[in-house]
């Protein structure tokens, strides 16, 4: 009996699905609905303690000759400023700390699920999926805002003959509508996918005897650089692509 | 056939669409690096449109590695 639970605990452990799973810490109950505060949450609220101590922190002396940490804030700040700028424009500036905070929040998560035995908040959907049905429920009331019913000629691209205006509209409604989807199953799958990788080989390395052991071990430490990369340019695509989107609603030029 | 064979397999074949992504991603970073060879001033400025071609193409094949993830949750 007792080796059956450990094996079952083993091959629990040794299951490349095992780190994603959701385990509350604290139970809470509201009107009948499980709002327990879980590892996921966790995460993310130490993603929001991080970002804002990091800036002060590294913002603290204000330096015309900036020291190491200091350029490392103003880097990020002014990289994702110019991207707004180069996208948008320079009214697309209102928007700038919701955007820079996106990208702070997305990639403090991925960084976070790097370190061997966290929990990756952003390779569930349902977090990334609230992310992008916010900036697409943004993007679409900034649109309506600014434009008023002008915001559907969206849906007409210019210089499109009549005729083909029946199937190009079908199509520009849908591909705007799976616009949600597809950002957040982008971040999401990466995520997923390349922890799932990292596990599946980390067993190999674990189970094969010592001869077996070097290669997989040798593939996890070149394909974790990867994940660092793959982590670093999701967030980069994810705020690349939120401001695609505010764009389509501020300019309007298709 | 087993059931659980047949979702396996189902599986297995939702993830060749990962093969369209390669091949997506490939030409995508390839035919930047080709022309920033060629004219490597010009090369910044088609960063923004090289991460927006990467981030399409990548997401119809992770349509379909969704799809297997689905199929083999069920």
């Amino acid at each position: 009996m007792t080796t059956e639970v450990a094996h079952a605990v083993e091959g629990n452990a040794h299951d490349p699905m095992h780190q994603f799973e959701i385990n509350p810490i604290k139970h809470f109950d509201l009107f009948g609905y499980d709002i327990s505060f879980t590892n996921s949450a966790l995460m993310m609220v130490v993603a929001a303690v991080i970002i804002p101590a990091f800036l002060v922190y590294a913002m603290r002396h204000r330096a015309l000759v900036p020291s190491r940490i200091q350029s490392v804030a103003e880097l990020t700040y002014e990289y994702i400023a110019n991207m707004v700028r180069d996208v948008i424009g320079e009214d697309g500036m209102k928007y700038f700390p919701w955007i820079f905070t996106l990208f702070m929040f997305i990639l403090t998560l991925n960084m976070l699920g790097m370190i061997p035995g966290n929990f990756t908040s952003t390779s569930h959907i349902v977090v990334t999926f609230a992310l992008a049905a916010m900036v697409w429920l943004a993007a679409t009331g900034i649109g309506f805002a600014k434009h008023g019913f002008g915001y559907l000629k969206l849906f007409l691209p210019e210089g499109v003959p009549w005729w083909l205006m029946p199937v190009i509209v079908p199509i520009e409604i849908i591909s705007y509508l799976i616009r949600p989807i597809s950002h957040s199953v982008r971040l999401f799958a990466n995520m997923m996918a390349g922890h799932t990788m990292l596990k599946v080989f980390a067993g190999f390395a674990v189970t094969l005897p010592w001869w077996g052991k070097i290669a997989p071990a040798g593939f996890m430490v070149a394909f974790t650089g990867l994940e660092f990369l793959v982590a670093f340019l999701q967030a980069l695509v994810f705020t690349l692509l939120t401001c695609i989107y505010i764009n389509d609603a501020v300019n309007m030029h298709h | 056939m087993d059931p659980q064979a047949a979702k396996l397999i189902g599986a297995g074949l939702a993830c060749t669409a990962l093969i369209g992504a390669g091949i997506g991603i490939g030409n995508i970073f390839g035919n930047y690096l080709s022309a920033a060879m060629r004219n490597p001033s010009a090369a910044p400025g088609q960063f923004t449109n090289l991460l927006i071609g990467f981030a399409l193409a990548e997401a119809t094949g992770l349509f379909g590695l969704v799809m297997a993830f689905i199929i083999l949750g069920k």
